[in-house]
């Protein structure tokens, strides 16, 4: 049974739990505090003050986010003099922050501008304007402007915490106090892996997506060029939440309809290259457990993944999976069967990706992902820039009918689908290692034992008497656990799916703020809740990928595929 | 590069590899450098025998004025920048060791045997204005005086060279 107490805030008993924050009181009972550096699932960080209230008994305010509730306490929140302290706090944290609001990424999301129009903020009273810091833009990925930053701490948190990448954290002092990777140096200089979970949580627009709807513009404009897109698994549960709907809001059709709508000239799924991964990852398993060959074989979706395997774990790169990720194998298509097929010349070929990922960026531009002969992939954009797209060209994405995806890179089953959510390849795997090897129909299509938040899951699955034992890792901090006991020879794991992010691809880098733990499980739910309304839910009964290896791939793993859809790996070390 | 790997691995084994001792083993880098500081490579190094970040170590080496991240002279001259000191004549010495050593605050004489650098009160108040030249404390000092100390140092360190 959970104790509860009673505490007092602005005059009204309250009964609220013991052992949680004033904060955490407050909101349960409605009462708004207003947060910065506090962020849903990050540790208590305490260091922007916006929170603070009065304690009876307390000569200083507090600070609510970490302050917990104890019996008889009375609490002011909206006193005059919380209120004209919050108001200064945020005229300070204004005296050296570009006033750009108007022409600043997060205008509208911004949770800066947002306090200050909630607390009456009409002037800035001081201005302590500090030199101009340049931007680092030197990623593919990412941009960071260090102007902007308020030094809340958040992407310091997610980069060492969730993803023990490492890379951002606060140093110096005082006025020169900076959130950055060591010695000043830009992204491109240290082994940051580019899943953008720092972007993510940034509450202003100090770290970002490098927005490239520029270039897509001008690509659909030209009537030179073919364009086809691609699109995600994930972003078909996470579009119509960056427009505005609930977390979890499935738009599938419209999705393809706002794609059309934007001139793109054939409107294509990722979900079709994903289906085709499972058919030649699968059989890499398959052959690398007849032949002694590495074993645990890890997945390669993840290209944040990729890279941090490759920084960090350089002597392990045998173990990953040789397949390129969906994304990828879709721009080698693109540009030689679909090219082939339609009769365009692939250097009239234009490939977009709409992703939930920042790395994906970065990795279009690996150089070794030229396997027709051009860059495979041309642009990626992130679940936001699609979002500012249709925002640019007025689409009413509620209103849309629903539209179909163009044959035959467009036809998907719902193993595809899953592939964005934390046991969704490994699951879709399973679904065909599993016939494929006893030759046997499934009874039952969900695999639960994968399935779900949880850092790191583990399963044997019995494969007619063959047991099969396989691992899960979302995030990277699960991600690092699991490779330490790869490393150390401690895992007899045969199998191992890595997403770099947490909960997987739904919880992207480029998806739409504010991802917490709720609107994981929403974007999870409404995933699996796709796959089940497929017709087809299992990758070897696509037949647009029985078609592509008839007509132009031949086989799993042969010498065509070996070239379009395999690639290697490099060690970076630190 | 090895060198340093085996000094920095010393220390860290004596000090204990936790993140704990990271302001001591910080410290003593330093110390044992010829150039008192400690470099890029030894924050690298620290990081990977603490199984932490390097932006972490980086972070706590930038934090405290104690710990220098750039090479510094042979000498440490730390100038007291505080009220007291000011009050009582910071500037005159501040110029006089300026022009004596050819360099301003925060850098290093070309020959490597001099830093100069500003600190926050080196708790010698009572003798203000006081400078300290590695470990020793020199108070109620005239401009005349901070110029001897440091043509003294340059005189041992010429008969050194010659001996």
């Amino acid at each position: 049974m959970l104790k509860t107490i009673d505490i007092h805030i602005n005059g009204e008993t309250l009964c609220v739990p013991e052992n949680i924050t004033i904060l955490e009181a407050a909101k349960m009972h409605g009462i708004k505090i207003p947060t910065l550096c506090h962020f849903p699932d990050q540790r208590v960080k305490a260091n922007c003050r916006v929170c603070v209230v009065e304690v009876e008994g307390n000569r200083n305010l507090v600070a609510s986010c970490s302050t917990p509730v104890r019996e008889g306490m009375k609490v002011r929140t909206n006193s005059a003099r919380v209120r004209e302290t919050v108001q200064t706090i945020l005229e300070l944290i204004f005296a050296n922050h570009p006033q750009e609001c108007l022409t600043c990424i997060r205008n509208a999301n911004c949770e800066l501008r947002q306090l200050a129009a909630e607390h009456g903020i009409r002037e800035i009273k001081t201005d302590m304007s500090t030199p101009l810091l340049p931007l680092d833009n030197s990623t593919p990925s990412i941009v960071r402007d260090p102007n902007k930053c308020i030094k809340c701490g958040r992407c310091a948190e997610v980069c060492h915490q969730v993803q023990t990448t490492g890379i951002l954290y606060s140093h110096y002092r005082g006025i020169n106090g900076a959130i950055t990777p060591e010695y000043g140096k830009t992204l491109a200089e240290v082994a940051c892996v580019l899943c953008g979970q720092c972007a993510a949580v940034c509450p202003v627009g100090a770290i970002h997506e490098k927005d490239d709807t520029a270039a897509v513009w001008a690509a659909l404009e030209n009537p030179n060029k073919h364009v086809v897109v691609q699109v995600a698994p994930a972003v078909r549960v996470s579009i119509a939440e960056e427009m505005g709907q609930a977390p979890g809001t499935i738009a599938v059709g419209k999705l393809v309809t706002a794609l059309r709508r934007l001139g793109f000239n054939k409107v294509f799924d990722t979900d079709f290259t994903a289906d085709l991964t499972i058919l030649e990852e699968g059989n890499e398993l398959l052959q690398r457990l007849k032949n002694g060959g590495t074993l645990p074989m890890i997945t390669s979706c993840s290209p944040g993944w990729i890279k941090f395997i490759e920084h960090n774990y350089p002597e392990q790169l045998a173990h990953l999976s040789t397949c390129k990720s969906p994304q990828q194998m879709f721009g080698a298509l693109a540009k030689t069967y679909y090219a082939e097929k339609s009769g365009i010349d692939p250097k009239d070929i234009v490939v977009v990706s709409i992703m939930p990922c920042t790395a994906k960026k970065y990795e279009c531009t690996r150089p070794e992902m030229k396997s027709s002969g051009y860059q495979d992939v041309d642009y990626v954009l992130t679940t936001r820039e699609f979002g500012r797209m249709l925002r640019q060209s007025g689409v009413d994405f509620k209103a849309l009918a629903d539209g179909e995806f163009d044959n035959p890179l467009g036809i998907s089953t719902g193993a595809g689908a899953i592939f964005c959510a934390t046991g969704g390849v490994m699951e879709a795997a399973l679904r065909t290692v599993y016939e494929v090897v006893t030759g046997k129909e499934l009874a039952k299509l969900e695999f639960e034992s994968v399935r779900g938040l949880e850092g790191i899951k583990e399963a044997t699955v019995d494969l007619d008497g063959l047991p099969v034992k396989v691992a899960v890792a979302h995030g990277l901090a699960n991600a690092r656990k699991v490779m330490d006991k790869i490393q150390a020879g401690e895992a007899d794991y045969a199998f191992v799916e890595v997403m770099c992010c947490p909960g997987g691809c739904i919880g992207g880098g480029g998806q739409p703020y504010v991802t917490k733990r709720e609107t994981r499980m929403a974007r999870m739910d409404a995933i699996y809740q796709v796959d089940e309304n497929m017709p087809l839910r299992k990758s070897h009964d696509n037949p647009a990928v029985q078609q592509l290896y008839k007509d132009f791939l031949k086989e799993p793993l042969g010498e065509k595929s070996h070239h379009l859809l395999h690639t290697h790996y490099q060690k970076r070390g630190l | 590069m090895e060198k340093l790997r085996k000094a920095v691995g010393d220390i860290v084994s004596e000090l204990g590899p936790e993140k704990g001792s990271l302001l001591a083993i910080l410290l003593a880098v330093q110390d044992a450098s010829p150039e008192s500081y400690v470099s890029e490579e030894a924050v690298n190094e620290i990081a990977r025998l603490l199984n932490t970040s390097r932006s972490m170590v980086y972070s706590t080496a930038s934090f405290y004025s104690e710990i220098s991240l750039m090479p510094r002279g042979r000498h440490i001259v730390r100038l007291c920048i505080n009220a007291p000191c000011e009050d009582a004549g910071k500037e005159e010495i501040r110029k006089a060791l300026e022009k004596e050593l050819g360099i301003k605050l925060g850098e290093t004489t070309q020959d490597k045997m001099f830093s100069l650098e500003g600190v926050s009160c080196l708790g010698a108040c009572f003798m203000s204005p006081a400078i300290k030249v590695d470990d020793k404390v020199y108070g109620d000092l005239t401009p005349a005086g901070a110029v001897r100390v440091m043509r003294e140092l340059k005189e041992a360190a010429k008969n050194e060279h010659i001996s």
